[in-house]
């Protein structure tokens, strides 16, 4: 019984799945966020099992990069929460239809 | 075999996490499930011989940003529940199309990517710390500073937005 | 089989073991520092000069009932303190605590693991700790108790910048991440890093007071204004929980500093020939007498300053500490590139 790369990219690809149901069925906008820190998650899987299988630093590096990204991603996004959650009392994202036209 | 069984103990924590996180009616439960899912993403880091992402994933993910979430669901203390209108067949096209894509992936990987196991000592030693270091102050110097002006626009940005009045 | 399975996990037992009692006569050694201080006695019913008031106060804690509130929300109120004791107790696994000793004929060493990533690990597994003081405060569904998790953990991350800053310049002086490296460089240098990095060890020692909630900033319990903080809803084990996970967190900060900062199981004075009599003293001891008067400091500052008020508190991490330790890590690389 031998772990390969598949194995890795199966699961990333299922975690990445599970993130995109969650952006599509959930309507509070925190939980949406929280689903797309599930799927920056599959990618870094994706990006050390080929570090792994391809003996390469740079994935590791890039998943740095991506947390990085997921990290400033975070706090703009809950920035963004709080304001409108101050003058809407709403965290729902159907009704953010404020920059729609 | 040891590693079969420790894998497939990890993936299944994480997927189980991971729809929990979805599924899980209160927001701060939600939250609590995506620690655990991060940690178990954490372990997985370790088998694949990458401690130092492990460690950073554990500190800035579970120990950071998932503190930031949990401090905006308890600030945002909700009157009524915000799932209270919502139509589950509004997206129901993009919905199918996605599943298609994620079915192709897999049929994909399954037709295509059956990977031999990685070989072992390789140029990637397991205490590779200082490899990092070295790629990120070398190869990849100018994305590493454009990272860390990102991170300082987003501090600035979060302060401007999250604050009553400058 | 023996030395991969059997001996961490003697190690293991004999590590928790050696915190669970630190911990208990530490409540007891802080209560009669306190009274010596304030020119009292103490305790003094339960054995000789209240030697066995440790096993008195977990007798209590074990049969206390435990209470948990209407409308909490229970799943959540029973995982905090859990969330808050396991990183706590897991932080000890990198820590070294000798030198390799040899027992009948084996090799051990003196730590139950050598990562090779040990100082980011024991960084990182504090920050989750933080997860069950939010979540206990939370969970109560009372105003002090919610009030008190959100002032102890902006707390605990204010200080928490000031405190790895410091630690990256010990990473910058060592040259690594692993403890035993660490410990290995300051016996290749010949020079502690506290008295290499004055000026780190202070940041240090005042973010640990911070970061453990001891006084002078013990705002999260503030009792004049808090009732208890964060635990002020839990009773019995549980909160026997919250306070051995606090003075566990309390040794974990002395023996990380005692590993960066003061040589750790090394003995002092190795090249000052009359005093080479204090390399017979094994590295366990050392490493013990060390980490204790880093404990024995906290409890002295307990007695002596008074409480910090919270807008202080956030100036002197922000405005202070944090822009010092900046400073701290670019003259230390400007020293190592210059010198």
């Amino acid at each position: 019984m031998i772990i390969t790369t598949t194995h890795y990219m199966l699961l990333s690809a299922a975690l990445f799945t599970l993130g995109i149901i969650g952006v599509m069925t959930r309507r509070n906008v925190i939980i949406i966020l929280m689903s797309i820190e599930l799927m920056l998650n599959a990618v870094n899987i994706n990006f050390i099992a080929f570090s792994h299988q391809l003996q390469n630093v740079v994935g590791q590096v890039f998943a740095v990069f991506v947390i990085v990204v997921a990290a400033a991603e975070a706090a703009v996004g809950l920035g963004i929460i709080l304001a409108f959650y101050r003058n809407k009392e709403t965290v729902n994202i159907d009704e953010m239809g404020l920059m729609r036209w | 075999m040891a590693e079969a069984v420790a894998f497939y103990i990890c993936a299944a924590l994480i997927l189980g996490f991971g729809a929990l996180v979805i599924t899980a009616k209160s927001t701060v439960h939600s939250v609590l499930y995506l620690v655990a899912d991060f940690l178990c993403v954490a372990a997985l880091y370790v088998m694949l011989q990458a401690p130092f992402l492990a460690v950073i994933q554990v500190m800035v993910y579970a120990g950071g940003i998932v503190v930031l979430y949990l401090f905006v669901v308890m600030l945002v203390n909700l009157k009524r529940p915000p799932e209270a209108h919502s139509d589950p067949r509004r997206l129901g096209r993009l919905g199918v199309a996605m599943a298609a894509a994620v079915l192709v992936e897999f049929a994909a990987i399954f037709a295509l990517g059956w990977a031999k196991p990685a070989s072992a000592g390789g140029a990637l030693s397991p205490n590779n710390v200082e490899q990092i270091g070295r790629a990120l102050y070398t190869d990849y110097l100018i994305p590493f500073e454009v990272a860390s002006v990102l991170l300082l626009v987003a501090m600035i940005g979060a302060i401007v937005l999250a604050k009553r009045e400058l | 089989m023996v030395e991969a399975l059997i001996l961490p996990l003697v190690k293991i037992v004999i590590v928790l073991v050696a915190v669970l009692v630190t911990v208990m006569y530490i409540v007891l050694l802080e209560r009669k520092v306190q009274a010596w201080v304030q020119v009292r006695l103490g305790p003094m019913r339960v054995g000789p000069h209240g030697i066995l008031q440790p096993l008195a106060d977990v007798l209590k804690l074990f049969v206390k009932e435990d209470i948990t509130p209407a409308r909490a929300d229970k799943w959540v109120f029973t995982a905090a303190p859990i969330i808050v004791l396991v990183p706590a107790l897991i932080a000890f696994a990198v820590i070294p605590f000798a030198g390799d000793l040899t027992l009948f004929g084996l090799t051990i060493p003196g730590r139950i693991a050598d990562v090779n990533v040990g100082l980011l690990y024991v960084i990182s597994v504090a920050g989750i700790g933080i997860y069950g003081i939010i979540l206990g405060g939370w969970s109560s569904n009372s105003k002090w108790a919610l009030l008190g998790s959100l002032r102890s953990s902006a707390q605990l991350i204010s200080y928490e910048i000031a405190v790895t800053m410091t630690l990256v310049t010990v990473i910058m002086l060592a040259g690594t991440l692993s403890m035993v490296g660490i410990v290995q460089a300051q016996l290749a240098k010949g020079w502690w890093f506290g008295f290499m990095q004055p000026v780190a060890f202070f940041i240090y020692f005042v973010g640990a007071l911070a970061e453990t909630n001891r006084a002078p900033f013990d705002l999260p319990e503030a009792e004049q204004e808090l009732v208890a903080g964060f635990h002020t809803e839990y009773s019995g084990m549980r909160f026997a929980f919250y306070f051995l996970a606090e003075y566990a967190n309390m040794i974990v900060v002395s023996t990380v500093a005692t590993t960066l900062f003061l040589g750790g199981w090394l003995a002092p004075f190795p090249n000052v020939s009359w005093l080479s009599f204090l390399g017979l003293v094994p590295g366990w001891a050392w490493f013990m007498l060390k980490t204790f008067g880093f404990l024995y400091a906290f409890l002295w500052v307990r007695a002596t300053f008074p409480r910090y008020r919270y807008d202080q508190l956030m100036r002197l991490g922000w405005k202070w500490l944090i822009p010092l330790a900046i400073l701290n890590v670019v003259v230390t690389g400007l020293l190592k590139v210059l010198v």
